[in-house]
């Protein structure tokens, strides 16, 4: 009982670090307004060429862009979560003062990036996404049930999304510094989340394998389960297996790591 | 004058800096290639659905493309690290450009001069030598000398919205990244066939922020398109003049920014 206090004050710490900064959240939502309204436009170009692409129709491909937009600073698509100040940690040495903390240190970041993603969602994402709401023709849910589910998915995602970017981050104990990797991250995340397009209107061999990769947990199946398109428990599954898998991982090279590598001092 | 030797002595400092990680240096370079170039994989993409995007073939769209992603790419590698100017006067270190006897915009510009930047270049550099091979065009010799006049006068304009997106952060400070929904969403508009966008929009970057004058409206002359919006005949070689207007009026944000700019203090 006690720990879970414990991680729910990190989580809380993550999310009002974020908040501190109103003007520059001010200016992330104007960017992902503009960036929806550039995307949506040539998504309606896009599916009045090829009507139905991916099962989607244009009132679903124009809230995929909203919701993308929605999720981009949520899920730290392109990096910039926890694992920046992770690398940077592992980089200067600091990171053994954290691995002297009578916590678990995979869930001592996970809490804080969680609140952090919290906080990104409130303030940030959801602000951009009314707007696409009142302005273009959403295909959105009119029941509670599927919002429900949906709220299960962007939880998941988040933690998906998180567990990518500490293993990432954890590489750092041997690469001393995390500049190429977080390119990796960026690289990868911006292209098989889906933000470049829809992973379901991705060409058909590429579209199959780019959708059982740990990034289609991200926006895609959160979109898919919002609109309908995909079983919510089949979701929860994948994502969950996603989560399980990554996490695991992250905790074996973490034991790895404070094993075998010394610690970087100044 | 001698804020261009300034600029130069800086820039090659940093240049000397970051050549020496060569392997960091290769990867930073095709790492920002990659990054850069996600843009148009995701073009690739919508048009292995399709025959044509708003009525424009490949080949014109990756024109288009290559005409925008190179001319921000010039100004990007040029004033690029403008964008951590909010920073600079947030740690108060912006106070010390200002007692050097060199002008602040030749400083602020070449800082962290970035030689990786030539990644979006190449790659844009590479789509415009395809697309000027691909595009069924009947070419005039006032055709050919166009697609330069386009580059240099579409990285002017650029340029103009990167000093005038600094000039914006000396009162907005935290905000910086609303510059972004400007610069990179601004290259991101361009990539696309006018067609594709609402005509308020069109109206709004053609008479208003007119970055349509970096290509849109002198590619649909070379294209033999017509302009969603009516515009004069003389309007597809005006590039130039709107560059130079757009420069004076950036350069004169900027003064007016740096005369009000009032220290941390700290």
């Amino acid at each position: 009982m006690g720990s879970a206090r414990l991680y729910l004050a990190v989580a809380v710490g993550g999310f009002r670090r974020y908040a501190s900064y109103r003007a520059a959240t001010a200016a992330g939502v104007f960017t992902n307004t503009v960036f929806g309204l550039i995307l949506v436009y040539t998504y309606l170009a896009l599916w009045e060429e090829r009507p139905g692409l991916g099962g989607y129709d244009q009132a679903q491909a124009v809230t995929y862009v909203w919701l993308g937009q929605c999720l981009y600073a949520t899920l730290a698509i392109q990096g910039g979560g926890a694992e920046k100040d992770l690398m940077e940690r592992i980089r200067t040495g600091e990171i053994a003062v954290d691995l002297y903390r009578p916590v678990d240190l995979q869930l001592w970041w996970l809490a804080g990036d969680v609140g952090r993603a919290a906080f990104q969602m409130l303030g940030r994402g959801v602000v951009p996404f009314v707007f696409g709401s009142l302005f273009f023709t959403m295909a959105l849910p009119t029941e509670i049930t599927p919002w429900l589910a949906f709220a299960v998915t962007l939880l998941l995602a988040a933690v998906v999304s998180f567990a990518i970017r500490y293993l990432a981050a954890l590489s750092v104990f041997w690469l001393m510094d995390g500049t190429g990797v977080s390119q990796v991250l960026m690289i990868t995340g911006v292209f098989f989340s889906g933000m470049v397009l829809p992973l379901n209107a991705f060409p058909d061999g590429l579209g199959d394998a780019v959708q059982v990769l740990p990034w289609a947990a991200q926006i895609q199946v959160p979109a898919d389960v919002l609109m309908g398109e995909r079983d919510p428990l089949g979701a929860f599954a994948f994502q969950a297996a996603w989560a399980v898998a990554l996490l695991a991982a992250g905790r074996l090279l973490q034991s790895v790591a404070t094993r075998r590598v010394v610690v970087q001092g100044g | 004058m001698e804020g261009l030797r300034a600029y130069g002595l800086i820039a090659g400092m940093w240049v000397r800096s970051g050549m020496t990680y060569r392997a960091s240096f290769v990867f930073t370079v095709f790492g920002n290639l990659l990054v850069t170039g996600l843009d148009f994989v995701g073009i690739l993409l919508m048009f292995s659905q399709v025959d044509s995007l708003g009525g424009w073939t490949l080949p014109e769209i990756a024109l288009l493309y290559a005409l925008s992603v190179t001319s921000f790419g010039i100004a990007d590698l040029l004033l690029g690290s403008m964008d951590v100017l909010g920073a600079r006067m947030r740690d108060g270190s912006f106070d010390i450009l200002l007692v050097r006897p060199v002008p602040v915009l030749a400083q602020v510009g070449a800082d962290r001069f970035a030689v990786r930047r030539l990644g979006r270049i190449t790659q844009g550099a590479v789509v415009l030598g395809w697309a000027l091979v691909a595009v069924d065009v009947d070419w005039s010799a006032v055709k050919v000398l166009l697609v330069p006049v386009m580059v240099v006068s579409g990285a002017a304009i650029f340029s103009a919205v990167f000093v005038a997106g600094a000039a914006f952060q000396i009162f907005a400070q935290d905000a910086a990244e609303v510059q972004n929904a400007f610069t990179y969403g601004g290259t991101t508009l361009l990539q696309y066939p006018p067609s594709v966008f609402g005509k308020d929009l069109v109206r709004g970057v053609t008479f208003m922020l007119p970055l349509a004058f970096v290509n849109w409206v002198p590619a649909a002359y070379v294209l033999d398109r017509p302009y969603p919006i009516g515009l004069p005949g003389w309007a597809a070689f005006a590039s130039p003049l709107v560059a130079v207007g757009c420069c004076a009026l950036a350069g004169l944000a900027w003064r007016t920014g740096l005369r009000s700019y009032r220290s941390t203090g700290s």
